[in-house]
C-alpha cells in the first residue's frame, strides 16, 4: 500500500527488488546480487520489503504493513493477527509511519489493528485518521464494537449504496465496518492467530519471531533459502525500506477495506488486510469515496484501487500524504524492524478465500449486470435471474473495457471460462427444457442467437430485436404475446428463455447429422491385453468393475434403464471384437490382425443392450482376464484402436465413447506406430517444444474423422514406462474426452482410485457429437478458444464429446467500441445429442457492463479466472514456443497489468511502492504457481509424460480445479472440530508444525503429512498407532477407527474427493521420509528445487518488473 | 486270338489306359496323317480290387535323366542279377534285397499281370487329411439351415483323425479358431482387402515374430499348436464344431433394396489357401467352397452389388462388356495355381438360381483336381447327396480320394510326351521325353493332380518322333510308363507304376492293321478333350471350324451341339461347370456326355436304347434320357394321361404300375453311382421340363419340316439346327469336296 512512506526510497526499492529476486536472476539495480545489494543497500531492501508490504497492503496484506512494522516489535501483528502475530509489532512500526503520515494507520492499529480504522472509518474515525493517529484509535475501537453485532447495521446500509457507485462516506465507513464484520472476520481470524501460535509454536514461532525480532529472527524462520537472502538483506533494508514500500500500499487498502471490510478484521488499519475485501468491492469501494473526503477517503481508494483514484487522487495532491499516512502506518512498522519481506505480510491467499467465504452468505443472484461472483472457494447458492450462473461461466472481467485500446493497455485478458453442462448443487434448478415446437427456437434472422432475455421485443410484441446485431426480426405466431407497459412479454416469467441465464431448447431434426434424429449414443470398452496390462491387474479390475458398472450407465430419467449401448473389444497387436447378442449362449470373439486397414468385423450384437444381454456380457467379463492370463504378447497397437471404435459407431450410425484401456508404447506394425522419444537433454532447449507435439500426424487426421462421427475418446493410460502421451493424447484431447494416467500400476494401491475414477467417468451426465458456438454482441467477437475439442472452423467448438465437467475458454477481443449502456452480451449455444439420444441446445447467456475506466476494470476482475486463462494460454504456448518464452512472456504481461493500474488507478506513490489492485492482489502469488508448475518448470524427476499429461489435463480445468490444481489447500487437522474446515494455512513448509498432521489437496492428489513430533493423541485418533515409526507410509486409506477424529477426518477426505472430477489418491508422507520430496514440491509458496521462486522472491521480482514499466 | 475289343477292354481293366490307336505308326510324317494323335485316356487311380499294394519302395533305374521303375518289359538277368531298363536301356543292378530273386522266384512287379502295380511308401511324415469349409453365409435362412446340416452330418462321415477348419465368409471373412473352450473365437478379414500369403499368415498368428539372428529362415509355421487352433482333429472337436455350424448366421450386414449382398468369396479363398499353404504344404488338403452366390466385393468379385447390373452372360463376354472377367479370372487362377504348387485341392459346391462365378472360379477346381458341384439350391437332394458322395468309400471302406499326385510319364525313345488334359498342372519337368508340341498341358513329363479318384481320367497326347527313313524295326514295342505318386485317404504315401507297350506298325504295308487298332471311343472323347481345352482357352467359332477340320471324318455330331463346345442356352457359369466334368471322367462317362443315353420303355418289349432323335419320341412310351449331368424321365402323351388318370392305382393295371416303375429304378441305379448327382428329371409330354430331352434329340423333325397332320411317329422340335440327317448330307458333300 501506501505504506512506503520514504520517499526518498525509490531508489532503493529497486535495489530491493533484485535481491528479492535473486532467483527472478532479473537484474535490478547495479547491485544485482542478492546479498551483496541487500546488505549494501539496505534501505532498498527496505524498499522492498515494503513494497512487499506494500503489496500487501493493497491485498489483504495490510497486515503487510504489519509485517513492516513488525520488525520493531512483532509488528505485523496488526492485520497480522489473522495473518502473524506480528500484528503488534506492526503497530509499533506504525510510529515509523508518521512520517507518512501514519496517523491513520498507527492508531488504528494499536487500536484494534487494521478493523478499527476501517471500522473507525465512521466519518469521524477517518478525519481522524487523515489527521492523525490519534483519531485512528477511537475507529478501531468502533469498529470492534461494529464488527459485532455491527455487521446488520453496517451492511444493511452498504447495501444501499453499495452498490451504487460511490455511496457516501457515511456509507463507505460502513462497508469497513462491514468489513470489520469483524463478527464473523475477527473470529476467524482472532482463532487464527492463536492458532498460529499455538498450533505453529514450532513452525510459527519462527515466523512471528522472525518479523519481530525483525531481522535476525524473521530472517531465519521464514523460509530458507530465501529467507536466506531476504536476511541479509533485510536488516538493511527494514529501515529505509519499509517505508517506501507501504506506499504503495495505501490505496489498496481501502480496497481491501471495503472488501475486507465484510470479512476482515484483517485489514486493520492498512486495510491491506483487508485484501479480501475485493469482491465486497462494491460497498467498500463506494465507502472509501465518502471517506476520502477525508484523508479517510484516501485509504478507500486504495482499496478501491479503483475508488480512490477517481475521486480522492486527483483532488488531493495533498492525498497523497495522507495516503501516505497510511502508509505511514505500514512505513513505520517497516522501518523499525523489516528488512526483509514477511511472508505473513504479504497478501495471502488462504486469507482471500476466508474473507470471501466468510463474506458470501447470501445467495448469488444473476439479475445484476458485471457482478462479480463469489470466489470458486466460497459455498454459495445462485439464482438464475437472467445471466448465466458462475458455475456455468466465470468471466476474467465483469467489466469489460469500452475500447480496444483501454483493452491493450491494461493487458486484462478478456475471457470466460464455460462449463456448459455443469452439475448444481440438489438445491439448484437444472436449465429448463424449452420447446419451440416444429419450427425449432426461434433465433435472429441475421446472427442467429436464440431467443434470450437480451432480446427487446418491439411494435407490440410482433418483432423483435437482437441484443446481439441490433437486427430486427418477425415473432413467429405461434410464439406471438403481447407486451405489458415495461415493453416486457406478459409471458416473460413463464418462458426460461425470456427470463433466465441459462436453460435448453429442444431441437429438431434440422440440428441433427444429415437431418436425422439421433440413435441413442453407445460406449466402447476397448481394453489392452497385453502381458503389461494382465500383470499388473488391470485387465481383471477393468472386467470386475464393468460387470456393476453397466448398471450405472448415465440415464436421465433414474427410473428408466438407460439406452445407452455398450460394446466390448480386448487387443494387444491385434483386435479382438466380441459378439455379446442375448441370443448367444457364450460370447464369440472375432479376432481382426488386419491392423493397416482396420474395420469392425461384425455389426449385430457387437453394440447391445445390455439389460438384454446381461448374461453374455457377465460371461465375456468372466473370461477375458483367463483367456489372457498367460499372455506373452507384449506390443501393443494404438492407433487402429480408436479406428475400431471409431468405426463400430460409423457401422451403428450412432455417436459415443471409448474407453480405451491402455498400457505402453504402441510400436507394433501399424497406423499410428510410435517409437521412444523421450529425451531430456532437449529440456530446456528451443526445442522442447517438439516434446509436447504428436510425433506423428496419423493422431490429428484420426482426432479429425472421430469428431466427425461423434466419437468422443477417454484415455486410461497405465505405463510403466514412456508412452508417450503427448501423442497419444491427441484424440482424447481433440475429442472432449479425458487422459487418466495412473504410472506404475499396482492392483492393490491404486484399485480404488481407478475404480473410483473410471465410474465417475461412465456415470457423468454428458452429451455427445456436441457443437459449441459463442455469439457476441457487436463490438467484441470471439476469437480463441482453449479446451478439449476440435474447430474446423474460427467460429464453431467441435466436440464429439461433452461432459459435466469439461470447459471451454473463450477469449475475446474487441472488434469495434462497447457502449457502457449496454454492456457487453455473449451467448454461449451448445448443441447436442443428450445421453438418452434427444437432440438439445443449451443457451447460456451472460451479460458484462462495459467501463471506460481502467479503474472500473480492475475492480471487477477476477483472479482465478485470469490465472486459469493464463495458464491455458501459457500451457498451449508450450507448444509453439520454448518455455522461457513462455515463462517470461507471463511475468511480462501481468506485470503489465499491475503497471498500468499502477500508473492509471492508483494513487500516485512512490514507485518504491508494489500498489496491486484488490481483485488481483492474489495475482503474482498464483502467477507464481503457474510458473512454477511442472510444465513450464519441470522438476528433475518430472517425466515428459507427466508434463504433456498436466498439459492437456489443464486445458479442460473449470476454474475452482485450476485453483487448487496451482495453489493447494492445506489443512491443519490438529484441531478438527465440529462441521466446519480448519481454517488452510498457506503452502509453505514453514507453516507446517512438526507436532501435527496436515492434509494437502491439489485436485490430484491428497497428502497427509505427519510431522515428526506429532501428539500421540493425534496419530492413534487417525492411525490407531501412537507411534510415529509405526505409521505404513504405503497406507491408501484411512484406518476406520472408531473416534471422532477420525470419522471426521475421512469425512473431509470423501468430502474432498467427491468434489473433484478425479478421484484423489491419499498418500501418507511421513515428515524427513523419502516421499516428502515429492510432497514438497506442492508447498508453492516456497522456493523448489528445480528453480521456482519462492512466494517472496517473486512478488519482488514482480515490483521490479512493474517499476521497470513504470519508469 | 482275340478281338481288339477284347484287347481293349482287357488292357483297360488293367491298366486304366485306353489308347487311341493300338497299333502305333512307325514315324512321325505316318503319325501325322492319322489326324488322330497317339493318345491315350489314362485313369491313373483304376479301381483294382484285385491288386494289392506291395509293401516296398519300387526299384529304379540308375541313370538321372531316367529313373523308370522296373517293369514287366525290362530284361532280366538273373543270374547277374541286372536288369536292363526298357526305356533308355541302362543296365541296373538289384538291389541288395533283391539278392534271392531267380527265374522263379521273381518280384511282383517282373510279372506280367503286374504291368500296374501300387508301392506303399513308407518313409516320410504322415499327415493326416485336411477339409477346410469356405462357408458363404449369405444365404436364404432355408438354404442356410440345409448347409448346416449337410455340414454337419458331413462331421461324421470325416476320417475321424482328419483335421477339420472353418472359415466362413460374407462381408467379412471369418476363420474359426475350434480349439478354443468358452468363447468361440474366430480371425476376421475385411472382404476387399487382398492379403499375400504372408500376411495371412501373420495375421492368423501362424509366424513366429522374426527372431533376429535366425535369418534365413524361411517363414514357414513353426508352431503347430498354432496351427492346430485352426484346423483341429475332428474326433476332437466335432462337438464344438456342431455348435458352431450351428450358430452359424447369415450375414448380419444389411443388404440395401436393389443391392446383391457383399460377399468375399475371393478373400475367403484366399485365406484359405493362405492358411494351408503356411500350416500344411505338400499334404493332402480339400478347400470345400459352399457359395450361394457370385463374389460382389473385393479381389475376384465377378459382379457389383447393383443388382441391376445383371452377372455378365455370353454375349456380355462377346461384346467385352464384362467388367470384371479378365480381373477376377486372373486373380482365382493365381490362386489355382498357388493351391495346386502346395498340393491341396479346392471343391466348389454353388447353389443358387442365378450364376455364381463358375467361369471365373473353374480354375480353382480345374487346376486342383477339386469337384464343381451346381445346383439350384443347397436345401435339394442334388446337393445334399452329392456332397455326401464325395465321401463315398470303396469296396476296402477306404475314401475314394486321393491327394496330392503327381504324375510322371516315361516313354521309350521313339516317343515323346506331349501333353495332358485332366485336372491337372505342370510340374515343369523338362526331359527328353518331353515333346515341343504342346498339346494340352505340355512342356513337361511331370503333372500334378492335386486330388485324384478312382474315376479321375487325363488325356495323354504323344508324338512318334522316329524318321520316316529310320522306320521302327517290325515287332519293336513302344513302351509308356505312367509313374503316380500320391497320398492315399489312409494318408500313406503310394506310388502307383503302370507300364505299357504297343507295336510298331508300318503305315504303308500295315495300315489295315492300324486302322482296325483304332478305338473309335476313345479317339472321341479325346478329339472332344482336345476340342474343350480349346474352347476354354479360344473362341467358340473357331474351335468348332478346327473341330470340323479336323474332325471331318468322325462322328461328332453330338459333340457339336453338346454344350461343351455350344454357349447357346448356356450361362457362362453352365458351360464352365459342363467343361469341367468333361475333361475329368472316364470315358465311359465322357461318352455319355457326349451323346446321351436314350431308353424306351413301353409295353412292346423289354427297355432298349433307342436313338437319340425326335422320332423316338413316340405317346406309348416312357424315356429315361441320361446326359450326365441330366437324368429325365419323359413320359409320353398317353402314358402320361394314363398316369392321370390313376390307372397305375388299380389292381388290374399292375403292369402299368412296373411299368412306370421301371424307368424309375433304372434312374435310381444311375444315381446311386453318379458324381456328381445328375440334375434329376421327371416330366411327361408338354412339360415344361421336357425341355431337356427336346434339346438334346436329333430334331430330324422340326416345326420347319413337319407339320400337325403327318404321320411320322415322333415330335417335332422347336429349331432351327439342323437334323444329323442334314448334317450328314452336309459332311458327304465336304468330304468329296475336300478330297479334290
Amino acid at each position: 500500500m501506501q505504506n512506503g512512506p520514504p520517499p526518498g526510497s525509490q531508489a532503493p526499492p529497486r535495489p530491493a527488488v533484485s535481491q528479492p529476486y535473486n532467483q527472478g536472476a532479473v537484474n535490478l539495480s547495479g547491485p544485482p546480487q542478492p546479498y551483496p545489494q541487500q546488505y549494501g543497500a539496505p534501505p532498498p531492501m527496505q524498499q522492498v520489503t515494503n513494497q512487499m508490504t506494500g503489496m500487501q497492503i493493497s491485498t489483504g496484506p495490510p497486515t503487510a504493513a504489519g509485517p513492516g512494522y513488525a520488525p520493531p516489535h512483532s509488528s505485523q501483528p496488526p492485520t497480522s493477527a489473522a495473518y502473524s502475530i506480528a500484528p503488534h509489532p506492526a503497530y509499533t512500526q506504525g510510529p515509523p509511519p508518521a512520517s507518512m503520515a501514519p496517523s491513520q494507520p498507527p492508531p488504528p492499529r494499536d487500536p484494534a489493528p487494521p478493523q478499527p480504522y476501517y471500522g473507525g472509518p465512521p466519518p469521524p474515525q477517518h478525519p481522524a485518521s487523515s489527521a492523525s493517529a490519534a483519531p485512528l484509535p477511537p475507529p478501531p475501537s468502533s469498529h470492534q464494537s461494529f464488527p459485532p453485532t455491527s455487521y446488520p447495521g453496517p451492511q444493511a446500509p452498504l447495501p444501499a449504496g453499495p452498490q451504487a457507485p460511490l455511496p457516501p462516506g457515511p456509507q463507505a465507513q460502513p462497508p469497513y465496518a462491514q468489513g470489520p464484520p469483524p463478527p464473523g472476520s475477527q473470529p476467524h481470524y482472532a482463532p487464527a492467530p492463536p492458532h498460529a501460535h499455538g498450533s505453529y509454536p514450532a513452525a510459527r514461532g519462527p515466523p512471528p519471531p522472525s518479523q519481530p525480532g525483525p531481522y535476525p529472527p524473521a530472517g531465519p524462520p521464514p523460509t530458507s533459502a530465501p529467507p536466506g537472502h531476504y536476511q541479509g538483506t533485510m536488516p538493511p533494508q527494514p529501515p529505509a525500506g519499509q517505508p517506501a514500500t507501504y506506499h504503495s500500499g495505501p490505496p489498496p487498502p481501502r480496497a481491501q477495506m471495503p472488501p475486507s471490510s465484510m470479512a476482515q478484521t484483517n485489514h486493520l488499519p492498512p486495510g491491506p488486510q483487508g485484501p479480501p475485501g475485493p469482491l465486497g468491492p462494491p460497498g467498500p469501494l463506494q465507502q472509501p469515496p465518502p471517506q476520502p473526503g477525508m484523508q479517510g477517503g484516501y485509504p478507500p481508494q486504495q482499496n478501491g484501487a479503483f475508488g480512490q483514484v477517481r475521486g480522492p487522487q486527483p483532488g488531493y495532491p495533498g492525498p497523497y500524504p495522507g495516503q501516505q499516512n497510511y502508509g505511514p502506518q505500514a512505513p513505520a512498522p517497516a522501518a523499525q524492524a523489516q528488512k526483509r519481506l514477511d511472508p505473513d505480510a504479504i497478501p495471502s491467499p488462504i486469507q482471500v478465500i476466508e474473507d470471501d467465504r466468510v463474506k458470501t452468505t447470501e445467495p448469488f443472484t444473476t439479475g445484476v449486470r458485471g457482478q462479480a461472483p463469489p470466489l470458486v472457494t466460497s459455498n454459495f447458492h445462485v439464482k438464475d435471474q437472467g445471466n448465466a450462473s458462475p458455475r456455468f461461466v466465470r468471466c476474467t472481467a465483469y467489466n469489460m473495457p469500452c475500447t480496444a485500446d483501454m483493452a491493450k493497455q491494461s493487458q486484462v485478458p478478456l475471457a470466460a471460462v464455460i462449463k456448459p453442462l455443469a452439475t448444481l448443487p440438489p438445491d439448484e434448478t437444472p436449465p429448463y427444457l424449452v420447446d419451440h415446437g416444429e419450427a425449432g427456437p426461434i433465433r435472429c434472422n441475421r446472427c442467429k442467437a436464440y431467443m434470450c432475455p437480451y432480446m427487446q421485443f418491439i411494435e407490440g410484441g410482433r418483432r423483435f430485436q437482437c441484443g446481439f446485431c441490433s437486427c430486427v426480426s418477425d415473432v413467429p405466431p405461434h410464439y406471438f404475446q403481447h407486451l405489458d407497459h415495461t415493453g416486457k412479454r406478459v409471458d416473460c416469467y413463464d418462458r426460461p428463455e425470456l427470463s433466465l441465464g441459462s436453460y435448453e431448447f429442444l431441437a429438431t431434426v434440422d440440428y441433427c447429422k444429415n437431418n436425422k434424429l439421433p440413435q441413442p449414443p453407445a460406449f466402447i470398452f476397448l481394453i489392452d491385453v497385453s502381458y503389461n496390462a494382465v500383470k499388473s491387474g488391470m485387465v481383471n479390475i477393468v472386467c470386475q468393475e464393468l460387470k456393476t458398472l453397466l448398471d450405472h450407465l448415465p440415464r436421465e430419467n433414474p427410473e428408466m434403464d438407460s439406452v445407452v449401448r455398450v460394446g466390448f473389444v480386448t487387443y494387444n497387436k491385434v483386435l479382438h471384437f466380441y459378439n455379446v447378442k442375448a441370443s448367444l449362449a457364450q460370447p464369440q470373439m472375432l479376432v481382426v490382425s488386419d491392423v493397416a486397414d482396420m474395420f469392425v468385423p461384425l455389426l449385430d450384437g457387437f453394440l447391445v443392450n445390455v439389460k438384454e444381454s446381461r448374461m453374455v456380457i457377465d460371461s465375456l467379463l468372466d473370461q477375458i482376464p483367463e483367456m489372457f492370463a498367460d499372455t506373452r504378447e507384449t506390443e501393443t497397437v494404438f492407433g487402429p484402436v480408436i479406428q475400431a471404435g471409431l468405426e463400430a459407431l460409423k457401422a451403428a450410425d450412432c455417436a459415443g465413447k471409448l474407453f480405451v484401456f491402455h498400457t505402453s508404447l504402441p510400436i507394433a506394425e501399424a497406423p499410428g506406430k510410435l517409437k521412444n522419444r523421450e529425451d531430456k537433454k532437449l529440456i530446456g532447449t528451443d526445442k522442447e517444444k517438439s516434446l509436447f507435439q504428436p510425433q506423428v500426424g496419423f493422431y490429428s487426421t484420426l482426432a479429425k474423422d472421430c469428431v466427425a462421427q461423434g466419437c468422443c475418446v477417454d484415455l486410461f493410460l497405465f505405463p510403466n514406462q514412456y508412452v508417450d502421451v503427448a501423442t497419444l493424447g491427441v484424440v482424447p484431447v481433440s475429442t472432449g474426452g479425458s487422459v487418466y494416467k495412473y504410472t506404475y500400476f499396482q492392483a492393490q494401491s491404486d484399485r480404488e482410485r481407478f475404480l473410483n475414477d473410471l465410474r465417475r467417468n461412465v456415470e457423468k451426465p454428458m452429451g455427445f457429437d456436441a457443437v459449441l458456438r459463442v455469439r457476441t454482441s457487436t463490438g467484441i467477437r470471439a476469437t480463441d478458444f482453449f479446451g478439449s475439442f476440435f474447430m474446423s472452423n474460427t467460429t464453431d467448438v467441435e466436440l464429439a464429446g461433452l461432459d459435466c465437467d469439461k470447459t471451454v475458454t473463450v477469449e475475446f477481443r474487441h472488434d469495434d467500441k462497447l457502449s457502457e449502456e449496454t454492456g457487453a452480451l455473449m451467448q454461449c449455444a451448445v448443441l447436442y445429442t443428450s445421453c438418452s439420444g434427444q437432440r438439445r441446445l443449451r443457451v447460456h447467456n451472460m451479460a458484462v457492463n462495459c467501463c471506460s475506466q481502467l479503474a472500473d476494470l480492475y475492480r471487477n476482475c477476477e483472479t482465478d479466472t485470469i490465472i486459469n486463462f493464463f495458464s491455458k494460454y501459457a500451457f498451449r504456448s508450450v507448444l509453439t514456443s520454448p518455455t522461457k518464452t513462455v515463462r517470461e512472456g507471463l511475468v511480462n504481461q501481468c506485470a503489465a497489468i499491475l503497471a498500468c493500474y499502477r500508473k492509471n488507478c492508483a494513487s500516485p506513490s512512490s514507485a518504491g511502492q508494489l500498489i496491486l489492485p484488490e481483485c488481483m492482489k492474489l495475482l503474482p502469488v498464483y502467477l507464481n504457481c503457474v510458473l512454477k508448475s511442472d510444465v513450464l518448470l519441470p522438476a528433475a524427476d518430472v517425466s515428459l509424460d507427466d508434463r504433456a499429461y498436466l498439459r492437456q489435463l489443464l486445458s479442460g480445468m473449470d476454474v475452482s480445479e485450476s485453483h487448487v490444481f496451482f495453489y493447494p489447500r492445506l489443512l491443519p487437522l490438529m484441531k478438527l472440530e465440529g462441521d466446519s474446515l480448519p481454517l488452510a494455512v498457506r503452502d509453505s513448509e514453514e507453516r507446517l508444525s512438526k507436532g501435527g498432521a496436515y492434509l494437502l489437496e491439489t485436485g490430484l492428489h491428497l497428502f497427509l503429512w505427519v510431522g515428526a513430533n506429532a501428539q500421540q493423541e493425534l496419530l492413534l485418533n487417525i492411525f490407531g498407532t501412537p507411534s510415529f515409526g509405526q505409521i505404513d507410509p504405503n497406507l491408501t486409506s484411512l484406518p476406520v477407527l472408531d473416534n471422532p477424529f477420525s470419522k471426521r477426518l475421512r469425512e473431509i477426505v470423501d468430502a474432498f474427493r467427491a468434489q473433484r472430477s478425479r478421484y484423489m489418491k491419499l498418500i501418507v508422507v511421513k515428515q524427513e521420509d523419502k516421499a516428502e520430496l515429492i510432497f514438497r514440491h506442492f508447498l508453492v509458496e516456497d522456493k523448489n528445487a528445480s528453480g521456482g521462486a519462492s512466494y517472496v522472491d517473486f512478488l519482488c521480482h514482480m515490483h521490479k518488473e512493474i517499476r521497470q514499466l513504470l519508469s | 486270338m482275340t478281338t481288339y475289343q477284347e484287347f481293349i477292354q482287357q488292357n483297360e481293366d488293367r491298366d486304366g489306359v485306353r489308347f487311341s490307336w493300338n497299333l502305333w505308326p512307325s514315324s512321325r510324317l505316318e503319325a501325322t496323317r492319322l489326324v488322330v494323335p497317339v493318345s491315350c485316356l489314362f485313369t491313373p487311380l483304376k479301381e483294382r480290387p484285385d491288386l494289392p499294394p506291395v509293401q516296398y519302395e519300387p526299384v529304379m533305374c540308375g541313370r538321372a535323366n531316367c529313373k523308370a521303375v522296373l517293369n514287366p518289359l525290362c530284361q532280366v538277368d538273373f543270374r547277374a542279377k541286372i536288369w536292363a531298363c526298357n526305356f533308355c536301356f541302362q543296365r541296373n543292378p538289384f538291389p541288395p534285397s533283391y539278392a534271392g530273386i531267380s527265374d522263379v522266384n521273381q518280384p511282383a512287379e517282373l510279372m506280367p499281370q503286374f504291368s500296374t502295380i501300387e508301392y506303399v511308401v513308407q518313409r516320410g511324415p504322415v499327415a493326416p487329411l485336411i477339409f477346410l469349409y469356405v462357408v458363404d453365409t449369405c444365404l436364404e435362412e432355408e438354404d442356410l439351415q440345409a448347409l448346416r446340416e449337410s455340414l454337419q452330418m458331413s462331421l461324421s462321415l470325416l476320417p475321424p483323425n482328419a483335421l477339420v477348419g472353418l472359415i466362413t465368409f460374407g462381408r467379412m471373412v471369418q476363420v474359426h479358431e475350434l480349439s478354443c473352450e468358452g468363447i468361440a473365437k474366430s480371425y476376421v478379414f475385411r472382404g476387399t482387402k487382398e492379403l499375400s500369403s504372408k500376411q495371412i499368415q501373420e495375421m492368423l498368428g501362424l509366424m513366429k515374430p522374426a527372431v533376429s539372428g535366425q535369418q534365413g529362415r524361411p517363414a514357414a509355421p513353426q508352431d503347430p499348436s498354432a496351427t492346430c487352433r485352426f484346423l483341429q482333429p475332428v474326433h476332437r472337436v466335432d462337438m464344438n464344431l456342431t455348435d458352431l455350424l450351428g450358430e452359424l448366421q447369415r450375414d448380419p450386414w444389411p443388404v440395401p433394396q436393389g443391392k446383391r449382398p457383399l460377399r468375399s468369396t475371393g478373400v475367403a479363398l484366399s485365406v484359405a489357401v493362405g492358411l494351408l499353404e503356411g500350416a500344411f504344404p505338400n499334404t493332402g488338403a480339400r478347400v470345400m467352397l459352399f457359395t450361394g452366390g457370385p463374389p460382389t466385393q473385393g479381389p475376384g468379385m465377378v459382379v457389383g452389388d447393383e443388382l441391376k447390373t445383371p452377372i455378365r452372360s455370353w454375349h456380355d463376354i462377346q461384346k467385352d462388356n464384362a467388367r470384371h472377367l479378365k480381373k477376377s479370372s486372373k486373380y482365382y487362377d493365381t490362386l489355382a495355381n498357388r493351391t495346386a504348387v502346395n498340393g491341396h485341392s479346392i471343391d466348389i459346391y454353388a447353389c443358387a438360381l442365378d450364376q455364381t462365378g463358375l467361369l471365373e472360379m473353374k480354375c480353382l477346381s480345374n487346376l486342383t483336381g477339386g469337384h464343381i458341384v451346381m445346383g439350384d439350391s443347397f436345401n435339394t437332394s442334388l446337393f445334399k447327396q452329392t456332397f455326401q458322395r464325395v465321401f463315398s468309400k470303396d469296396y476296402s471302406g477306404e475314401f475314394r480320394m486321393a491327394f496330392g499326385g503327381t504324375m510322371e510319364v516315361k516313354t521309350s525313345r521313339e516317343l515323346k510326351v506331349c501333353g495332358a488334359i485332366g485336372p491337372c498342372v505342370s510340374l515343369g519337368a523338362k526331359g527328353p521325353s518331353v515333346s515341343e508340341n504342346e498339346m494340352g498341358v505340355g512342356g513337361t513329363s511331370q503333372w500334378k493332380v492335386c486330388s485324384l479318384n478312382p474315376s479321375t481320367t487325363l488325356a495323354m497326347f504323344f508324338e512318334v518322333v522316329s524318321q520316316h527313313n529310320a522306320p521302327v524295326p517290325q515287332g519293336g514295342r513302344g513302351a509308356i510308363q505312367f509313374v503316380t505318386q500320391y497320398q492315399h485317404s489312409s494318408t500313406q504315401r503310394r506310388i502307383r507304376v503302370t507300364t505299357v507297350a504297343r507295336n510298331w506298325a508300318d503305315a504303308q504295308s500295315q495300315i489295315q492293321h492300324i486302322e482296325s487298332s483304332f478305338d473309335q471311343e476313345a479317339s472321341a472323347v479325346i478329339m472332344a478333350r482336345l476340342g474343350v481345352f480349346r474352347a476354354e482357352s479360344e473362341e467358340g467359332p473357331d474351335v468348332l471350324r478346327w473341330l470340323d477340320r479336323q474332325l471331318i471324318r468322325l462322328f461328332m455330331f453330338h459333340l457339336r451341339r453338346s454344350p461343351f463346345l455350344q454357349v447357346f442356352n448356356n450361362s457362362p457359369d453352365e458351360s464352365s461347370y459342363y467343361r469341367h466334368h468333361f475333361v475329368r471322367q472316364d470315358l465311359t462317362q465322357s461318352l455319355i456326355m457326349v451323346q446321351p443315353m436314350l431308353y424306351s420303355y413301353s409295353f412292346h418289349g423289354p427297355p432298349e436304347p433307342v436313338l437319340l432323335d425326335s422320332s423316338s419320341i413316340l405317346p406309348d412310351r416312357i424315356l429315361l434320357m441320361d446326359t450326365f449331368f441330366q437324368l429325365v424321365i419323359y413320359h409320353g402323351e398317353t402314358i402320361a394321361q394314363w398316369r392321370k388318370a390313376g390307372y397305375q392305382e388299380m389292381a388290374e393295371y399292375e403292369n402299368f404300375k412296373q411299368l412306370l416303375q421301371a424307368p424309375l429304378d433304372d434312374a435310381q441305379e444311375i444315381l446311386q453311382t453318379r458324381f456328381p448327382m445328375p440334375r434329376y428329371v421327371d416330366t411327361e409330354h408338354g412339360g415344361s421340363q421336357a425341355r431337356f430331352l427336346l434339346s438334346k434329340v436329333n430334331p430330324s423333325q422340326t416345326h420347319n419340316n413337319s407339320n400337325g397332320w403327318t404321320q411320322e411317329p415322333g415330335a417335332p422340335i422347336l429349331t432351327d439346327d439342323v437334323s444329323l440327317q442334314v448334317f450328314m448330307d452336309h459332311l458327304k458333300k465336304l468330304a468329296v469336296s475336300s478330297s479334290t
